[in-house]
């Protein structure tokens, strides 16, 4: 359980997640031949079950529901258009720099004059989008250079995983701000981009010893053993076997990317356009007034904070639910 | 044993080899390229063509790299364009490392002392409530953005509450320095309100460090007690009779405490990218400070000394973490 290699824990904690996939996945041999004459019992099937009664699971699927939906329907059931500057008026840059509560306006405005509920409700959804993507670019990413390793093998895999390896060794968050500090011009794409860049190595490297794992195992064997080809074995059998740590590790980065997103931002490394708000944005442009409004980063603060705490709760709660070890 | 420090130095080499590649294209898909990185915007083309020539820019590929090794081997990083104008990047980087060094180790160190033994409980009473919230807890430790949990303390206790010190490391109370280190300076010149004052400074900015490396360890420190608590020879040694204490320090803990100390060397590099954030929010003077204010402003030159920096001290780190976990666990030599 502990290899000798450079960023251990790190590579340690993808290294395990990838084989519950092995593990896990498909088998359902000794449980079909067992004497007691049970019926078979699928990983999906069992984790669900265990997942229903998991509190912990269910407080953060309900977090992440509410926020989807919000997404979904808040440009619907903001009171005002969060770009529109309602309350310039009040904004003295000396003596009031942010309008506070009023009518119609029960958290304020910020340092534009735009209304700070419609903000934060309009800016669940930039948040969403953020978090998606950045997860599905790193996703992909992850899973070219990790097919690209596994088909090649020799020496193209072990460049390939040498060059992940580094890149795991440093530290995450400096890797997305050197990454954002490329851009010339910063945007949400490029904030994105940035996040999702720092999760490619990881999704690689779960990928491909997701993979690896699975060579050895009973399924694949008996698919190869029926003369199923090379290329259908990876594609209808390791890589759906792959999926459950996937999606563990796709709520984990969720999570994360908004809160990476949100330091990028802090760094003015953020997308300087906030006609459309983002959470972390709000918050990364709050610090200018944070003494004498603090509600400014407190409230997208809250926001962040309770999403990706409910992003973590799922995931942890699947990554147990999907341990063989913890199938009993 | 040397067999096995040695190939982990050969496999050190790649790695700086990778990192030092890794970094020079990344210096070179800058906005606007080396030239600007390093003279600034405002050059005159005289100024940029003289450069481009001196850098060799006009060179061949490979070349332009061996000459980026030889510069970087030789500490030559050319001069701060906008955190300290003028100033050399790598004195910068120098000069400001034990302030970093200092806040680090007391945010480790406050980490540790609380992860380990909640870590501990946490495994003995797994599933009940004390648990069930310490995990809850470390959970939600991870989901603050740390520059907030910097914000938000040090609004509480020095804005509202003048408690402790709003920023820096030190009130002004000309001290002397000897290893910048202001803890130990005071300690070694025998001014104690310069060390009382320099651990009122560290108390808020290592809260803040603290709490992501807290939930790693402490959940680590959990898993591996959990693992350690249903082993056979932790039953024998209930059975026969050995007490509580000695079956927690000898028996659990001397095996749980393994991959914890391995987390605990691996979470250095994950301070430094929090010392970035916490710094900042402190203004505490160190390379946390520096990198934020290189990226900010887009210094390169601070920027390419302070990310080479950090992830050799990283590299080596891992290195010293490997060879003391062979030390202590004779299986690892072997793989």
């Amino acid at each position: 359980m502990t290899p000798a290699n450079p960023m251990k824990r790190r590579k340690d904690r993808i290294d395990a997640l990838a084989e519950t996939s092995a593990a896990g996945g498909g088998t359902t041999v000794l449980e079909a031949g067992s004497i007691d004459d049970k019926p078979g019992v699928s990983l999906i099937a069992s984790a669900w079950q265990r997942l229903r009664r998991n509190p912990v699971f269910l407080l953060g699927a309900s977090i992440t529901l509410v926020f989807v939906v919000l997404a979904l329907i808040s440009p619907f059931i903001a009171p005002h258009d969060p770009a529109a500057n309602l309350l310039i008026d009040q904004v003295r840059p000396q003596s009031n720099p942010v309008p506070g509560p009023q009518p119609g306006f029960p958290l304020g405005a910020d340092d534009a004059g735009r209304d700070l509920l419609s903000r934060l409700l309009v800016g669940s959804q930039q948040t969403l989008i953020v978090g998606v993507f950045a997860t599905l670019f790193g996703l992909a990413g992850g899973l070219t250079l990790g097919i690209t390793a596994g088909a090649f093998g020799g020496w193209v895999d072990a460049l390939v995983m040498r060059i992940v390896d580094v890149l795991l060794s440093i530290p995450s968050l400096l890797l997305a701000f050197s990454i954002a500090a490329i851009a010339a011009r910063p945007s949400q794409i490029t904030v994105i981009i940035a996040v999702a860049a720092v999760q490619v190595p990881v999704f690689a490297r779960l990928l491909r010893g997701s993979m690896l794992a699975q060579r050895g195992s009973d399924h694949v064997l008996a698919a190869r053993a029926l003369g199923v080809n090379q290329r259908a074995i990876v594609f209808r059998h390791m890589i759906p076997n792959s999926l459950g740590p996937v999606i563990v590790q796709s709520t984990l980065v969720l999570a994360i990317s908004i809160i990476d997103a949100a330091a990028l931002s802090f760094l003015g490394l953020g997308n300087p356009n906030d006609r459309q708000p983002e959470w972390g944005q709000m918050l990364g442009r709050a610090q200018k007034y944070i003494y004498d409004n603090p509600q400014l980063a407190v409230y997208p603060a809250l926001c962040i904070i309770v999403v990706a705490l409910g992003f973590t709760l799922m995931g942890e709660s699947l990554r147990e639910a999907l341990d063989p070890k913890s199938r009993r | 044993m040397a067999r096995f420090i040695i190939r982990r130095l050969l496999q050190m080499v790649g790695v700086v080899f990778i990192l030092s590649l890794l970094l020079f294209l990344w210096l070179r898909s800058l906005p606007g390229g080396t030239v600007s990185a390093i003279l600034g915007e405002r050059a005159t083309p005289e100024t940029r063509e003289a450069l481009t020539r001196a850098l060799g820019l006009d060179e061949p590929i490979w070349v332009q790299y061996f000459k980026f090794l030889q510069r970087a081997a030789e500490g030559n990083f050319g001069a701060s364009t906008r955190v300290l104008p003028g100033a050399d990047a790598l004195d910068i980087f120098l000069t400001r490392l034990p302030a970093t060094i200092e806040l680090s180790f007391f945010a480790l160190a406050l980490a540790v002392a609380i992860a380990i033994p909640l870590g501990y409980i946490s495994a003995k009473r797994a599933n009940s409530p004390v648990d069930s919230g310490l995990v809850i807890l470390s959970l939600v430790g991870v989901a603050v953005p740390v520059f907030f949990l910097a914000f938000f303390l040090q609004y509480q206790f020095a804005v509202e509450h003048n408690w402790l010190p709003v920023s820096g490391r030190q009130d002004s109370l000309g001290c002397t320095r000897v290893t910048n280190f202001f803890v130990l300076d005071g300690l070694l010149t025998r001014e104690l309100d310069c060390t009382a004052s320099a651990l009122k400074h560290l108390v808020l900015p290592s809260l803040a460090l603290a709490t992501i490396p807290f939930a790693v360890i402490y959940r680590i420190t959990r898993a591996s007690v959990l693992e350690v608590l249903s082993e056979d020879y932790v039953r024998t040694a209930e059975a026969k009779g050995l007490t509580a204490r000695v079956v927690r320090g000898r028996h659990v803990m001397r095996n749980a405490l393994l991959p914890v100390v391995t987390t605990i060397g691996l979470q250095t590099g994950g301070l430094l990218a929090g010392a970035v954030l916490t710094e900042k929010v402190f203004n505490w003077g160190g390379i946390g400070n520096a990198l934020a204010d290189a990226f900010q402003y887009r210094d390169y030159s601070v920027l390419q000394v302070l990310i080479l920096a950090a992830a050799m001290i990283y590299v080596v780190i891992n290195l010293l973490v490997d060879i003391s976990y062979a030390v202590i666990d004779p299986r690892v030599r072997t793989r």
